[in-house]
């Protein structure tokens, strides 16, 4: 087999530092449109196999022969500098893929809960999640069009969040506004102190 | 082509649902653990985290001249030479389950073709510098 570069010129590439966000939230709040406003590279896709980890979960009942489930799992890729890579992962929005968020959540920096107050329930799940893990977040208000506005003080009590966590109004589709927010969980990450995890109940 | 298929067909009907999915749609000829002969497990110890980077080794520089190495392999290791990628980059410009790339780059690892570097471990966050970096990174955008 011959493939056009048989040996490489220069410096071997450098070793970027990689960190990693979680985008969280319920389904259709707008994951895929905030990964997409700020990565260089078009939201990609990944696939799971269904596995062990799955079974209790998925009721295979009467389809014995399925095999394979689609979580689609968005992620992005910012690069900060050239030794620094910041990479968006939109977490799957269906209960029953919890067991990929385990993955996901490992050694991740901070996360992203965006919300909808149309829908403000769709997000305690993942608000519980990451206070029991102790993942530093912050959460986004996507301001959809046609909803109604709520003053800041109102959605965080109605999501009982504790003082510290910010909460920002934001525009998923806005670059600006992601930036905005992206900078915000890391901010937080920089002020959370790391007690003890405590292990969380799945 | 049975006798009532070829009669649906001289009418003009649709033949059912048997026929329904092409290309793309009926899924991969290959099925995807097929490429790693069924392992679904690495063999290196290393856990292989979504955000981990294949490293080219210098050994690597022509993997096609490995004859034992599949065309996934040669083709992660061609994707990696320029700039490093994640396993979930991989996975997706591969379109092959996350599962198959890690069993894939583990034996990539084990001959010593590419090294992985290892994310930050969990409970563990980065130093304050890095954090600063970042969102000096983000607001520099």
């Amino acid at each position: 087999m011959a493939f056009g570069r048989s040996s490489r010129k220069g410096p071997p590439p450098v070793e970027p530092v990689t960190l990693k966000i979680l985008v969280a939230g319920g389904f259709g709040v707008g994951k895929t449109t905030l990964v997409g406003a700020v990565s260089e590279i078009r939201p990609l896709r990944t696939e799971e196999n269904l596995t062990e980890a799955s079974r209790p979960v998925d009721d295979l009942a009467g389809v014995e022969s399925k095999a394979t489930t689609t979580v689609a799992m968005d992620f992005g890729r910012i690069t900060l500098r050239e030794d620094l890579v910041l990479y968006l992962f939109g977490t799957p929005g269906q209960d029953r893929f919890w067991f990929l968020w385990d993955e996901l959540a490992q050694g991740a920096l901070g996360a992203v809960v965006l919300v909808d107050t149309r829908r403000l329930e769709d997000s305690f799940a993942c608000i519980d999640y990451f206070e029991r893990r102790r993942i530093p977040f912050a959460v986004a208000v996507n301001c959809f069009e046609g909803a109604d506005v709520h003053p800041v003080e109102t959605v965080r009590a109605a999501l009982d969040l504790d003082a510290d966590v910010p909460l920002l109004m934001t525009d998923a589709r806005l670059r600006e506004s992601v930036k905005e927010v992206l900078v915000a969980v890391v901010r937080h990450a920089m002020t959370f102190t790391e007690p003890t995890p405590e292990p969380a109940a799945t | 082509m049975s006798d009532a298929v070829a009669r649906q067909m001289r009418r003009g009907r649709p033949t059912g649902d048997a026929h329904h999915w092409f290309d793309d749609e009926a899924g991969p000829v290959v099925r995807p653990y097929a490429m790693t002969r069924g392992r679904t497990t690495s063999p290196t110890r290393h856990s292989l985290d979504l955000i981990a980077l294949v490293v080219p080794e210098p050994a690597a520089d022509d993997p096609g001249r490995d004859q034992t190495l599949s065309p996934e392999h040669v083709e992660i290791v061609e994707r990696c030479s320029d700039f490093p990628q994640s396993i979930a980059e991989l996975a997706a410009g591969m379109d092959l389950p996350v599962g198959v790339v890690r069993v894939l780059v583990g034996d990539l690892v084990e001959d010593e073709l590419v090294h992985v570097t290892r994310p930050v471990p969990p409970a563990e966050l980065p130093d304050e510098s890095i954090l600063r970096e970042v969102i000096n990174g983000l607001r520099a955008l």
